[in-house]
């Protein structure tokens, strides 16, 4: 057990890739990658079923041999290690209780193996930390999901991993159970400080739960940042869909003029600035404009002449709406784009925005970005190829 | 009428009732007689009640010496069968090979064969070989017929099991040896268990193939069928009621021990 001892002991927790890969047969679930996540910093890998993320997380966790590349724990090159010999842990999709054992015994596994005898002050805390004191001598069929899942974490984070990964942690629990683990879960992060390495394809827990997020695509990292980066500044068109809902205006390249790029589309003119098109802009090139639907406000035609200048405007006429409480949702046809989507916060509500009124959709310059125009617009919405949200990411 | 609705409330009882005892009335006869005083040899005709077989069950020439032989062999090829079975069903289950498939048929054919050309079979190789027919070749036949029934039992549990579990288990310091030893051969053991008891079963009261590859070496099944060309001794009755008993006990203690651990847990 010496060996363990030495792992764990090694200074740093940042896990580092280099040239990371994993090829089955003709079949590559990851492409070369390299990824750095930090010390101490809650990680989510964000991606459809099938793009490379669950490999990804094993090969850290030593589960899955990368066929190029190597994995860094801190200063330590772990690529050769076996899993037992890894000082990181995982919390399994669907768990992987271990079903002869009760939850007592489950919790203190990893630390008999590793040949501490006096366990049982650790186990009951750790216990206490996800509140299941009292379900120590249960066994897992008799809890419930959820409760399962905090014995997941408990039997993982009692181990003080310098990692922990999280392959869907919240797949298998329903909406109301998940929101009430995420926070939970960002709790005890918060709480023991380790890092935390989280694979989910839902964007949403993504955004709430991790500091950084990369999102993968077939196997490669699309884009990395923060939930608010991605948001507000998606570089491709799966990022801007994968991520909330985006509206894109295919564009031509009418002039440049300092910072600002005005662009030309059906007889109107938007401007985006040049620090937020991550594709270059040549006068008479096309460019991808995109707007998120709530930057976006909605003015009747007939008072369009109150909308102050300097805002970008496109006309339209309204095709459908839904009310949803705090917001209402429409949808316009518009010269440049059939279904612009736009939610309107109901403050004021305008009686004439029904399905079939004119109206001017104006926004801030600021809210636009730009992308390269040769990509499909409908890369990473629901539907389209190797996006499937609903169903869980089988495990290789 | 109240007799009709009575009988319509309580049919599914009466019927589960008659079918047990259908199943279970032969083991009352043998009871039964084991406490006959037959008159003559043939203990076929209940004559008057009388405990002297029970108080000297060995009173027969041969029949405990078969007895004992009978358990030995089950015992050994009992661990034989499971040992071996064992390892063919993880092998089936977690490794791909060549013929896998092949092999994975091939196992059940033995259950398949009819016993008497499987019994002449061995008979013709041991004594190709030049074999001495006794205890090894009984044992060798009885291991032979009892693997593929292990295998079988084995095989369905280890395919239900999730193969997350053993990296469960490594994510959590164990090596190969403790994986096995701590998560995989516990959930497995449900299933060897079935697999041994029922080699156990199988070997202890075989006959056909027993008989053709003994030599002149005598099994109880053997006794039995051979003291009854003769004459049937009580003292069978006795040994048949009490391994009936043993095993009920056996059935029953595990059940109670279950089931105060059941409640210890909850």
């Amino acid at each position: 057990m010496k060996t363990t001892e030495e792992t764990t002991t090694a200074g740093g927790g940042d896990v580092r890739l280099t040239g990371i890969s994993k090829t089955y047969g003709d079949f590559t679930a990851v492409h070369p990658l390299d990824l750095t996540v930090p010390e101490g910093s809650f990680f989510a890998l964000l991606g459809a079923s099938g793009c490379g993320k669950t490999t990804t997380l094993r090969m850290i966790a030593g589960l899955e041999e990368p066929t190029a590349g190597t994995v860094h724990l801190g200063d330590q090159d772990v690529t050769a290690l076996p899993p037992y010999k890894r000082p990181v842990n995982t919390v399994f999709q669907s768990y992987a209780l271990f079903p002869h054992l009760d939850i007592y015994e489950n919790v203190a596994f990893g630390l008999r193996r590793r040949g501490i005898k006096s366990v049982k002050k650790q186990v009951e805390e750790m216990l206490e930390l996800v509140q299941l004191g009292e379900q120590a001598r249960k066994k897992p069929h008799q809890l419930s999901g959820g409760q399962q899942q905090r014995v997941a974490v408990a039997r993982a984070l009692i181990n003080h991993p310098k990692v922990l990964l999280l392959d869907e942690p919240l797949g298998a629990l329903d909406l109301k159970l998940r929101r009430q683990m995420q926070l939970e879960l960002k709790r005890i992060q918060t709480e023991v400080g380790i890092t935390f390495v989280h694979v989910t394809h839902d964007q949403e827990e993504a955004m709430t739960m991790a500091d950084c997020v990369a999102v993968m695509n077939a196997g490669r990292v699309e884009q990395l940042g923060t939930p608010a980066d991605l948001y507000e500044n998606p570089r491709t068109t799966f990022v801007a869909n994968f991520l909330g809902t985006s509206n894109f205006i295919e564009a031509e390249v009418d002039s440049t003029s300092g910072d600002d790029i005005v662009l030309k589309a059906g007889g109107g003119k938007l401007v985006l600035h040049r620090a937020r098109a991550s594709a270059p802009a040549t006068t008479g090139g096309r460019i991808l404009a995109g707007v998120r639907p709530e930057k976006i406000s909605l003015t009747h035609a007939d008072d369009a002449g109150d909308i102050p200048d300097g805002r970008n405007r496109i006309t339209g006429r309204i095709t459908e709406s839904s009310f949803i409480g705090v917001s209402t949702q429409f949808v316009v046809d518009s010269p440049v784009c059939s279904d612009f989507e736009v939610y309107v916060q109901n403050i004021d509500r305008d009686a004439r925005l029904v399905p079939g009124a004119e109206v001017v959709l104006h926004w801030n310059p600021d809210h636009t970005f730009g992308l390269d125009a040769a990509q499909s617009l409908l890369a990473g919405t629901v539907g389209s190829a190797g996006v499937e949200t609903a169903e869980e990411e089988v495990a290789r | 009428m109240a007799f009709v609705n009575w009988f319509k409330r309580n049919v599914v009882v009466i019927a589960g009732l008659l079918t047990l005892a259908y199943l279970l009335l032969p083991n009352v006869v043998v009871t039964v007689f084991s406490f006959n005083r037959p008159k003559g040899r043939f203990n076929y005709q209940w004559q008057e009640f009388s405990t002297d077989a029970w108080r000297d069950p060995c009173g027969v020439s041969g029949l405990c010496e078969s007895l004992g032989l009978s358990l030995q062999i089950a015992f050994w090829a009992t661990l034989g069968a499971t040992l071996l079975g064992t390892m063919i069903a993880f092998a089936l289950v977690r490794y791909r090979f060549r013929a896998r498939g092949a092999v994975n048929s091939l196992i059940f054919l033995p259950m398949a064969m009819p016993e008497v050309v499987m019994a002449a079979s061995l008979l013709t190789l041991f004594l190709n070989m030049g074999a001495e027919l006794g205890f090894w070749t009984i044992l060798i036949a009885h291991i032979m017929f009892c693997l593929s029934f292990v295998v079988v039992a084995v095989k369905a549990r280890v395919m239900s099991m999730d193969p997350r579990l053993e990296q469960a288990a490594q994510d959590l310091y164990a090596g190969p040896a403790q994986t096995f030893l701590r998560v995989t051969l516990p959930i497995a053991a449900p299933g060897i268990a079935a697999g041994a008891l029922l080699a156990f079963a199988l070997s202890f009261d075989d006959f056909i193939i027993t008989n053709f590859t003994a030599g002149s070496t005598v099994t109880f099944p053997m006794f039995v069928w051979g003291s009854a060309q003769r004459g049937t001794p009580v003292q069978i009755n006795v040994i048949g009621t009490a391994m009936f008993v043993i095993a009920v006990l056996l059935v029953l203690v595990s059940m109670a021990v279950a089931n105060r651990r059941k409640r210890q847990k909850a």
